[in-house]
């Protein structure tokens, strides 16, 4: 066996070489940040984005991954995504059976914190986001289908969402697993809407002022009370069921609260992502 | 402003120019040629120089620089963790005492994608601007950069290692990071997403410190160990697209690090410390064009020069200030 012996370089040799080499970093680093593509256009996740979120290929392209909607979540429902959503590294999004957005902050703070409009910024009320939408995915085993009723912990104790019982503490979340329900048919996903809240605090408010009770009521804005109702339980050949109406905007607090193994009502983003263009127009 | 040319020619990777001995001013000329007279002096540094080589004294700026990057990071941490909403977000973008604020390099990846800019990040990026303009430019990369930092720490090990002969450092040309500076923004404008962003270990990193770990830690592992074995410091040296917004940020800057050839005894001390030691290139023997030479663009004000030179030859200076 004959050892090859050592060539060595002239200058223009090695300075061709580390031309070559470098062509070949700057190829190297551009290909695997091109990878970033192929969860976007393989379309591998299909996320629930925050409320005010442009549809799914310019949010991706206006987010520039800071986190600020992430801080300013009273509920901490927003998480940023890992390096595995590709081009969508350190973007938000929502794992509403895990903390959905329940607009406890008043005011879609994380709107207010985007500093790039990636969450537009002319949205002002949650009837006006565009998350999703809820189908409800398995009706038999829903409780109010089997007229059924439920009581304890909608999802355990060791559950760690939060909700907003404005008549518990109108400024503060709670944690699901502090507030036991008794119910004598299950309708916590039509009880703990958020739009349904606030179409029941507004005529609330309509009926006080009705009945002399306050002076003055605050000049409302439009959509400042949901136009459109987003759940309710209709008697369909005298059986209880969910239905999703026009209002809902997907925020997923329904199927957070679902106390079924797995939910009877899920978020559909497809529709949002696709087409939103960041809000309802009512 | 030939200067400053010059200066933005070399932050691209291009050779620093040099001129002919014939060219340079006379007192320059003088000064290159009987430097080494004074055989007791040169004498005087070597011995000092060993000195300090068998106990390396602490590099205080060194110290003061990594407690301030420190600190800055920290700030992020805390304002999020204990809810004190001083310095809220990430390095991306952020609020200080809820002013916009929006790293240059991000700011322009996401202006160039979504091709629509909102009020706030003008804002944003132009205090920006003004604030690295002013402190320096590449300041922000030694000063601030989280993954300057660690790739600091991986150099120290980097260096052990090729003493050992268990790594190497095989250089790159420097053009490569214009290069790459060019295809991610020629990337942002044709596919209309920030892919930048996706790779970037200092956005990787601030977000991990605030939010939490995730996978992507795993990218910026590879990049270090990379710059531990086979070269070092490559990714801020031949690659980061965000050091060179900055560089040209920082080309007119008031804040530079100061040469006085005066002073220098061609040691070389400051060229082994540094990041980007073409910018160094006028302490070379014969190189400087004139008495006292402003750093260009490239250098990050990290001031490890300033800490190895043995007869004060560098020094920081703003100006304006100070005389």
């Amino acid at each position: 066996m004959s050892k090859k012996p050592q060539k060595r370089l002239t200058p223009k040799q090695r300075e061709r070489r580390k031309f070559l080499r470098s062509i070949a970093l700057t190829a190297g680093i551009s290909g695997i940040a091109l990878l970033g593509m192929v969860p976007v256009l393989g379309k591998w996740v299909q996320r629930i984005r925050p409320p005010g979120a442009l549809k799914e290929e310019k949010f991706l392209a206006a987010c520039i991954k800071c986190g600020q909607c992430v801080q300013v979540c009273p509920v901490e429902a927003i998480k940023l995504a890992d390096m595995t959503d590709g081009l969508g590294v350190g973007v938000p999004h929502i794992e509403p059976r895990e903390q959905a957005c329940d607009f406890s902050c008043d005011g879609l703070q994380c709107v207010l914190a985007c500093p790039t409009g990636a969450l537009i910024h002319e949205i002002s009320f949650e009837s006006e986001v565009d998350m999703g939408v809820a189908k409800v995915v398995n009706p038999t085993k829903c409780l109010a289908v089997q007229g059924k009723g439920f009581k304890g912990l909608a999802r355990g104790e060791d559950f760690k969402g939060k909700l907003r019982y404005a008549e518990i503490d109108r400024w503060n979340p709670i944690k699901l697993a502090d507030h036991p329900y008794d119910l004598e048919l299950c309708d916590l996903c039509v009880r703990q809407c958020p739009i349904e809240l606030n179409i029941a605090k507004c005529a609330a408010e309509d009926a006080e002022q009705k009945q002399g009770k306050v002076d003055l009521v605050a000049v409302r804005q439009k959509n400042e009370c949901a136009p459109k109702h987003a759940i309710e339980l209709q008697n369909i050949n005298g059986v209880m069921t969910p239905v999703i109406l026009e209002g809902c905007v997907g925020c997923g607090v329904c199927e957070m609260v679902c106390p079924v193994e797995p939910a009877v009502i899920v978020m559909d983003s497809s529709e949002s992502r696709a087409n939103s263009e960041g809000m309802r127009i009512l | 402003m030939s200067n400053v040319i010059e200066s933005i020619r070399v932050l691209l990777g291009g050779a620093p120019k040099r001129i002919a001995k014939k060219d340079l001013p006379e007192e320059v000329r003088e000064l290159h040629a009987h430097k080494f007279a004074d055989k007791e002096r040169i004498e005087k540094i070597h011995i000092e120089l060993a000195e300090k080589h068998a106990n390396p004294p602490p590099e205080r700026l060194r110290r003061k620089r990594w407690m301030v990057l420190i600190a800055v990071n920290l700030l992020f941490v805390l304002s999020y963790h204990l809810d004190i909403q001083l310095l809220e977000g990430a390095l991306t973008a952020s609020r200080f005492a809820g002013f916009h604020m929006a790293d240059l390099n991000s700011a322009l990846q996401v202006m160039l994608a979504f091709k629509h800019v909102v009020i706030n990040l003008v804002i944003g990026t132009t205090t920006v601007f003004i604030l690295w303009w002013l402190l320096g430019g590449r300041t922000f990369c030694s000063w601030v950069c989280p993954y300057h930092l660690v790739a600091e720490w991986a150099e120290m090990l980097h260096l052990k290692l090729v003493k050992k002969g268990w790594a190497k450092d095989i250089q790159f040309d420097r053009r490569s990071r214009t290069w790459l500076w060019l295809v991610f923004v020629i990337l942002a404008i044709v596919t209309g997403y920030t892919v930048y962003e996706s790779i970037s270990p200092t956005g990787i990193l601030s977000r991990a410190l605030i939010y939490g770990p995730g996978v992507a830690l795993i990218w910026v592992s590879l990049l270090l160990l990379f710059e531990i074995f086979f070269s070092r410091r490559a990714w801020c040296r031949y690659a980061c697209p965000i050091g060179l917004t900055y560089g040209i940020v920082g080309a007119t800057s008031p804040f530079t690090v100061h040469y006085k050839l005066p002073n220098c005894f061609h040691e070389g001390e400051c060229r082994k410390v540094c990041l980007v030691p073409h910018v160094l290139d006028t302490v070379l023997k014969g190189k400087a064009k004139a008495l006292e030479v402003d750093i260009g663009a490239d250098c990050t004000r990290c001031l490890r020069c300033v800490d190895a030179c043995p007869t004060g030859a560098l020094t920081f200076k703003y100006k304006g200030l100070s005389s």
